[in-house]
């Protein structure tokens, strides 16, 4: 009896709601209008993330934030020469701040400041602005250095914002854990909604979501303290936190994520693929891995897309096990800071609108966009393959 | 009860190539869930001894790393008063969103679409990025224009606080409400909202009296699993009001408060002796498993009883 009841008719499916009632209620006009407004809070908000984590960095992207540690200095006998606008970026005051304060405050403000360039480092690349695009993205050569290298080292008398080693941590970290979730995600996948006895099924998949309910900085707990150490006896490699280990936390969090969908897509291809490839002979292996693994393959990569978003997105987990030093390796066994890990790890010591904050919001809003896109290229290949399906079935 | 097609159409002879790929899936399926056990084994045998009365009902007066003296009950007071205001906020708009995509969008419209993609695409976005946004909105523009019309410019709002770090949580957990609900909406049969309307109800009544109640089980589920997510989250709530340590519990909406993750990561990582601090570190995560496990499978539990029951009805 199960079996029948648990497909909906067609009918039903297309169910779009009650058709209003014969005479028109004011009151029932003015809740759907209202219902309508509120439903579209899920848009508001996507469109209000993108445009507040941006409009923190709109400045650095203006080219209006000059991160030099030596700064051109004005000359007090200027101060009333100077527009006003220039005068409060200069003294680095909000509006508010630089409208409450009275001539001698500022020109206290003044004289700090020409204390502060009497004490700049002499170094060639103090004059530097570097939170330009090339310093951001290209290697150079900084004093001390004997090469041209990526560096990321914002707390320093002359701060230096390259991205690069953040992106290729993250980048490291989510390999690790897309090789080692993916394999093992997709193969359950294959045997719970393929091979396994329906009762089976009953109990392992409610067991694969509730590690999804993990905290996500339970398990960055549980890589810290335990996987760490038993990776390290392993492989014997020598810095106890790196990119490996974070991988393979991140790896328990997206195990559930690529699981559910992968196995979402392969439940819905129809029935009869698979019972006419076993009337042809087909062991039910072959009907699962030559019949509906092909028909499923969209939501296979829909689901490896999600998990890489889950993974690039994932804050707490590589914060605690990744070391977070900000290298420029592409070895698996070194200590790597990602994009989120130091966001949430920077962010509590940044100065509310300079430059480190300004970058950190960049960053932010690059990874939105990454994530979004993934998300977006995942739920078209999604839908297309819900239609064919539909239209074969 | 007829067994399925494919359980008796079986291939005759037997294969070596199917029973060793079998093999190979089910053995990959049976390690996902012994990770799962080997975790939850690990923290509860570590957890367990450090876990006491005492120790999740004191307030630690100055040194939270200290395992005699340090105690978690202002963390607990604290996750739960933020999923409690975030609930407060998401459960309502999560459902009306959903009733408005089953009862009175068409399926095939474009609004729907754009809806639904909203829906799914907010609920990708990486934990961190929300938090940036409830800085970058909720504290740096809300509060501060708040700030600026009632109060002279003076700071009560535009400060990182409870009130913001819930509605922060609130936009996250949109999602999970929404689906939730959509799908425990769906599966109310359509003949209960005809027989309804054929009385003469109008639509509103139907929705409010006949479909709400009947897919209530499925608004818990979704609104259990909403708390259970937020509950575990950090990264949202670490630049939105989280804080570090604080005499006191919080009182006010506009308060700073402790955090049970938080506390996670402040003891994983700041405690200046690791094997003293241990005992402590994990009765804590214990603490947070047992709260957010507990309404995971209250969640199960409740949509597997609501299954039941619209198999019957239908």
């Amino acid at each position: 009896m199960s079996e029948n009841n648990n497909q909906t008719k067609p009918d039903r499916q297309v169910w779009t709601g009650i058709k209003r009632g014969q005479s028109w209620h004011p009151v029932e006009w003015v809740a759907e209008k209202l219902i309508f407004l509120v439903s579209l809070t899920a848009i508001v908000m996507v469109f209000l993330i993108f445009a507040f984590v941006t409009r923190e960095a709109v400045p650095l992207l203006l080219g209006q934030i000059n991160s030099a540690a030596t700064q051109t200095v004005i000359p007090l006998a200027d101060m009333d020469k100077t527009p006003p606008e220039v005068l409060q970026a200069y003294l680095e005051l909000t509006p508010e701040q630089f409208a409450s304060m009275d001539r001698d405050t500022k020109l206290l403000l003044m004289q700090t400041k020409l204390d502060a360039a009497k004490e700049a480092p002499d170094d060639k690349d103090a004059r530097i602005n570097t939170t330009e695009w090339r310093y951001l993205f290209w290697p150079y050569k900084w004093t001390g250095y004997d090469q041209p290298s990526f560096i990321w080292q914002p707390v320093s008398t002359i701060k230096k914002y390259n991205i690069v080693p953040l992106i290729v941590g993250s980048i490291k970290a989510t390999v690790v854990a897309l090789l080692f979730a993916v394999p093992l995600a997709l193969a359950a996948a294959i045997y719970v909604s393929q091979l396994a006895r329906p009762k089976f099924k009953e109990v392992i998949k409610p067991a694969i979501e509730l590690l999804s309910g993990v905290p996500s900085v339970v398990v960055g707990f549980f890589a810290l303290i335990v996987i760490a150490t038993v990776l390290q006896k392993m492989f014997g490699y020598e810095s106890r936190l790196n990119a490996f280990v974070a991988g393979i936390g991140l790896g328990f969090a997206i195990i559930p994520v690529v699981f559910s969908i992968a196995e979402d897509a392969l439940t819905s291809v129809p029935r009869s693929f698979t019972q006419a490839a076993l009337a042809l002979g087909a062991s039910r292996w072959q009907a699962a891995w030559q019949v509906v693994l092909p028909a499923a393959i969209p939501g296979v990569f829909a689901a490896i897309v999600l998990g890489f978003g889950r993974a690039m997105g994932e804050t707490m987990i590589v914060l605690l096990a990744s070391g977070n030093a900000s290298i420029m390796s592409w070895n698996l066994f070194d200590s790597a800071r990602t994009i989120t890990a130091t966001i949430a790890a920077e962010m509590g010591e940044v100065v509310a609108g300079g430059d480190h904050y300004r970058i950190l919001f960049l960053i932010g809003s690059m990874l939105f966009v990454v994530t979004f896109l993934s998300n977006m290229a995942a739920q078209l290949v999604m839908e297309r393959l819900k239609k064919r399906l539909e239209g074969k079935a | 009860m007829h067994p399925s097609p494919t359980k008796d159409f079986r291939a005759k002879e037997f294969r070596y190539s199917s029973f060793f790929f079998t093999g190979i899936t089910g053995l990959a399926t049976y390690l996902i869930v012994a990770l799962l056990g080997v975790v939850l084994v690990n923290i509860i045998i570590h957890g367990w001894p450090g876990l006491s009365w005492r120790f999740v009902s004191t307030i630690p007066k100055k040194d939270v790393f200290d395992p005699a003296t340090t105690g978690i009950l202002p963390m607990i007071v604290g996750t739960t008063i933020r999923v409690v205001v975030m609930t407060v906020f998401v459960l309502p708009v999560g459902v009306i969103t959903a009733v408005y995509l089953t009862e009175y969008a068409h399926n095939t419209s474009v609004m729907t679409r754009i809806i639904r993609t909203a829906v799914n695409n907010l609920a990708g976005v990486p934990s961190v990025v929300f938090g940036l946004f409830g800085l970058g909105f909720f504290i740096n523009f809300v509060g501060h224009n708040l700030d600026l019309v009632f109060n002279n410019g003076e700071q009560a709002w535009g400060h990182p606080s409870l009130i913001w770090a819930s509605l922060t949580l609130a936009v996250m957990t949109m999602p999970v409400v929404i689906v939730a609900t959509e799908e425990a909406l769906k599966a109310v049969p359509p003949g209960l909202r005809e027989a309804s309307l054929a009385l003469g109800a109008t639509k509103l009544k139907t929705i409010f009296k006949i479909v709400l109640p009947q897919a209530l089980p499925g608004i818990l589920t979704g609104g259990i699993l909403a708390v259970s997510r937020a509950a575990g989250e950090v990264a949202p709530i670490l630049f939105t009001g989280v804080a570090y340590y604080m005499s006191d519990l919080p009182t006010h909406l506009t308060d700073q408060f402790m955090d049970l993750g938080y506390h996670v990561f402040v003891l994983s990582t700041q405690s200046p002796n690791i094997d003293q601090t241990q005992p402590i570190l994990y009765a804590t995560v214990l603490v947070l498993l047992i709260l957010t496990f507990a309404l995971n499978i209250a969640a199960i539990f409740v949509r597997s009883k609501m299954r039941r029951n619209m198999r019957s009805l239908h």
